[in-house]
């Protein structure tokens, strides 16, 4: 097997096990810590490519990847910022309670 | 493959995999932190070393903190009498083993007409700096208004509402 393969084949149980997280718990935090290891698996593809590809000095891959990490930041902010609004307003995290659109 | 890397996936596997499973929510974040601390050697092992120390700054640093902040302000540390679980969770492991089924394969099958090893490249943090302010310089300001909106959404979704508004 290949160092890109195997980079590769990580890289998706990493994202297979955040996809498990996030559509199987209860809590709103940990169904955006599941959809924070898809974004951190598909860096690690980004980055692997890169450094296998055929011009890692162009940076192609690797400025990529520095701009997903901004980008899952401030989504990680956004994110948890709603989570805590929707807990002061509906008193719960627990998605399968979040049933209703009006207040 | 080399022995460091066996060493590195399997951390980063395992705590990706606790955090997904552990009962306590700050135990999950504890352990999406090793995860994360997981993958930034991984960038280090594939010679991106930029993009390892941004991995430590921004998600250790930031996004972990921000999760335990978040856990710590919703009580979320709690473990619900119903169980963790939800209602669908079988479907979703299943759907999440088809989505692994499908891209395996999908890598196995491509492993043929993979590039295979070549030479480690040296990136210098200087020739990086150049090429965002170059090259890059058009994304790195849309970056920069993202994450300037980004803040000033957060602050306003998550900020209290005063007087009878509610």
């Amino acid at each position: 097997m290949t160092p890109l393969t195997s980079y590769l084949l990580v890289a998706a149980l990493l994202f297979s096990i955040g996809l498990a997280g996030a559509l199987t718990r209860r809590n709103a935090i940990l169904v955006l810590i599941g959809i924070e290891l898809m974004l951190n698996a598909a860096n690690l593809n980004l980055i692997a490519f890169w450094r296998y590809g055929p011009h890692p000095e162009a940076l192609t891959g690797m400025m990529f990847a520095i701009f997903s990490i901004a980008v899952a930041a401030a989504e990680a902010a956004v994110g948890l910022g709603l989570v805590i609004q929707i807990h002061r307003h509906a008193h719960t995290t627990d998605l399968d309670r979040m049933n209703r659109m009006r207040g | 493959m080399s022995f460091v890397f066996y060493v590195l996936a399997a951390l980063t596997l395992a705590g990706a995999l606790a955090a997904v499973t552990l009962k306590n929510t700050v135990h999950c974040a504890l352990a999406l932190t090793v995860a994360f601390a997981g993958l930034a050697l991984l960038y280090l092992d594939l010679d991106a070393q930029f993009a390892g120390f941004a991995q430590i700054l921004v998600y250790i640093g930031a996004v972990a903190i921000l999760i335990v902040f978040a856990i710590l302000l919703t009580k979320g540390s709690e473990t619900p009498k119903e169980g963790v679980y939800s209602k669908n969770s079988f479907a979703g492991l299943v759907i999440a083993a088809g989505v692994f089924a499908v891209l395996g394969w999908a890598v196995i099958e491509s492993a043929k007409v993979l590039p295979n090893e070549t030479a480690a490249p040296s990136v210098t943090v200087l020739q990086i700096g150049n090429a965002l302010m170059g090259r890059y310089v058009l994304p790195l300001e849309i970056v920069a208004l993202l994450l300037t909106a980004a803040l000033i959404g957060a602050v306003i979704v998550a900020m209290h509402e005063k007087g009878g508004a509610r």
